[in-house]
């Protein structure tokens, strides 16, 4: 038996995928999340317009979600990398930039552990600044 | 099933609140441009009680006008003026305490007894304190040598932004505000998008005691008015409170316009309870017994929640024992009520984030010592947010160990030494606050000291008191609240180097 590699560290829900069709067609540009930390909203993803939000070596990629590029700060993921993170959403009404909240909705990170079969076979995280180098 | 212990009063009378709020930009109330409103959904009930104007760049840009034309006259107005109007705003918000203490809890969410014995009474002291050091305030004047003099003078930096969070409205709003108005700066403020209506009804109260332009106030979003604020060329600071994505992407915006930042970003707040503690069941056990529990404080809504319990393996049993049981006795209820001890979460998705880490706690094999479920509230306060005060028991390395979760959850771990301490409570990103609880002189001191944080309370903890500088170390952010030290974040100095010489150089 043959174990699936490159397993996603970053699935999504299907409401979530909804959001992210209706704020394309509004901006009328891709989409980026960055996983934020800290207090008030922290602990939420945060959407922007694809190259909004700047990373660089110290933020890691976590893969695509839904053709978006998903990013952690590196000392973040240090404490997330063994679970994985499904986009969701929720009523609610957030503060930060994220760009859904005029919508009345919250995007929101639902998370899992990982099984040690699985943690040796997802896919390969990079740097922000690979990723900006490879585009 | 964990039992809830709840609250047994009725809640008091809801004060007058408008249908909805506008902008208030130059001294006037202003429609917005949109001419759009949003709702304002009580955490209490999970019902709209008001609306907010929702604001964009247009309304930022009339604000920073307003706030522009002010400038040239408020940094030039005598200290003297400038402190009595500060001490008019503190005389205004005390006389009305109580109706603000009740619309803030409507806004938020948490109990009138915490708003009445805590955000008002401080935001009164605040504009007091600012009002006080700045008659004190001297700027500096050295002599090089018997013909050069030095003179290091203050001067505000222009018009300011400021982003206020939504964990306390007017307390967070009066620690930006007070200091701003105190160096000279004219300030346009952005209200969180949860918590827009208490600072309105403030702006009612004292709006007309200050110059119009001076303190201008717009809701809104923050990707539709935070961000044409925060982006601005036309401020020449931006003072932020909230969490790292968009801390970083203020300073992204500052970088472009080369002005400079504040920031203050939240923690993983350690509280240290040492073996010394437990020596005798006396009243100083019972204050380090509280100061465990006060992670229920404001729901633990609180930047520096210390929702980390480190506590000396040999006395974990006696001292959980009492931290368990003071924290079921916490009563819930129908915030409003005056015997209410924790009311709720400020928003619904606040609310789902809380329930996730309570799932993802579980899955880690963190231990639920109490709690770890939503409070399933009655009479009206079905759709309210509301959860249970919860304690876990897991190691370091478990992200509800790492994470600020904002709301009532505490996790709790052992250490054996002082070392293995000092290195728990290190082991985070954040540096923001730390408690440490000992009876040992020497740890009272060196243990502080080894600790990356810029506020640690030594056998207290929660406390805000004017003239104690808060900010963080590392992830947490920098610069200082809460002090006069805050008047240099809104100013800078203008140095004039003067000459009494009437002999040349000789160079030339």
């Amino acid at each position: 038996m043959t174990q699936a590699t490159n397993l996603p560290r970053v699935l999504i829900s299907e409401a979530a995928m909804e959001v992210i069709d209706t704020l394309r067609k509004r901006f009328g540009t891709d989409l980026m999340f960055h996983q934020s930390g800290g207090c008030c909203d922290g602990s939420s993803p945060m959407c922007f317009e694809k190259g909004d939000f700047k990373v660089g070596a110290s933020d890691i990629w976590m893969g695509k979600v839904y053709g978006c590029d998903f990013f952690m700060s590196a000392d973040q993921f240090e404490y997330w990398k063994h679970t994985e993170l499904t986009l969701d959403v929720t009523p609610g009404r957030g503060s930060s930039f994220s760009i859904e909240i005029p919508m009345g909705i919250r995007f929101l990170i639902r998370s899992r552990i990982f099984t040690m079969e699985e943690f040796e076979n997802l896919i390969p995280v990079k740097t922000g600044e690979e990723v900006l180098e490879e585009n | 099933m964990t039992t809830l212990t709840l609250s047994e009063a009725k809640p008091v009378e809801r004060p007058h609140i408008k249908e909805k709020y506008d902008h208030f930009i130059g001294g006037k109330w202003v429609a917005p441009s949109s001419g759009e409103y949003f709702d304002n959904i009580s955490p209490i009930d999970g019902k709209v009680f008001s609306k907010a104007a929702r604001g964009n760049k247009a309304d930022i840009e009339k604000a920073l006008d307003a706030a522009h034309a002010a400038f040239p006259s408020w940094s030039k107005t005598s200290v003297a003026v400038r402190s009595k109007l500060l001490n008019k705003i503190a005389d205004v918000i005390e006389e009305n305490l109580e109706m603000l203490a009740r619309i803030e809890t409507i806004d938020n969410g948490k109990a009138l007894r915490e708003t009445r014995a805590a955000d008002l009474p401080l935001v009164i002291d605040h504009f007091r304190y600012f009002a006080s050091v700045i008659r004190a305030d001297e700027s500096s004047i050295s002599e090089h040598d018997e013909h050069t003099v030095s003179i290091a003078l203050h001067e505000p930096l222009g018009v300011v932004a400021q982003i206020i969070p939504w964990n306390f409205p007017l307390l967070m709003a009066t620690w930006k505000i007070a200091p701003a108005l105190a160096a000279g700066c004219c300030t346009v403020v952005k209200p969180a998008e949860q918590t827009p209506t208490s600072i309105m009804v403030l702006m009612e109260l004292i709006g007309d005691i200050l110059p119009p332009g001076v303190l201008n106030i717009v809701t809104g979003f923050g990707v539709e008015a935070g961000k044409p604020l925060a982006s601005s060329s036309r401020v020449a600071k931006v003072s932020f409170t909230g969490e790292t994505t968009t801390g970083r992407l203020i300073m992204q915006y500052a970088s472009e316009n080369l002005v400079p930042v504040t920031m203050e970003l939240g923690g993983k707040s350690p509280n240290i309870f040492m073996k010394s503690v437990a020596d005798a069941d006396d009243d100083f056990f019972d204050k380090a017994v509280e100061g465990a529990v006060l992670f229920a404080l404001n729901q633990g809504e609180v930047c520096t929640c210390p929702s980390r319990i480190l506590v000396h393996e040999d006395i974990y049993d006696v001292f959980m024992e009492r931290v368990i049981a003071r924290t079921k006795a916490i009563k819930m209820g129908h915030p409003l009520a005056e015997d209410t001890m924790m009311g709720a979460q400020a928003s619904n998705d606040q609310f789902e984030k809380i329930l996730s880490y309570l799932d993802i706690g579980k899955q880690e094999g963190a231990e639920v010592l109490c709690g770890g479920e939503k409070a399933s509230l009655n009479s009206g306060l079905e759709n309210g947010y509301y959860i249970q005060p919860t304690i876990f028991k897991g190691h370091n390395k478990m992200r509800i160990f790492q994470e600020e979760i904002f709301g009532p959850v505490v996790s709790v771990t052992t250490f054996k030494t002082t070392e293995e301490a000092i290195a728990i409570a290190n082991d985070t990103m954040y540096g923001l606050g730390a408690g440490l609880w000992s009876r040992d002189a020497h740890e009272l001191y060196q243990v502080p000291r080894a600790i990356l944080a810029g506020r640690v309370w030594v056998n207290c903890y929660h406390a805000y008191p004017a003239h104690a500088p808060f900010g963080g170390y590392k992830k947490s952010g920098f610069g200082r609240e809460n002090h006069l030290m805050m008047l240099n974040h809104y100013r800078q100095t203008k140095n004039m180097l003067i000459s009494y010489d009437k002999k040349k150089l000789g160079f030339f």
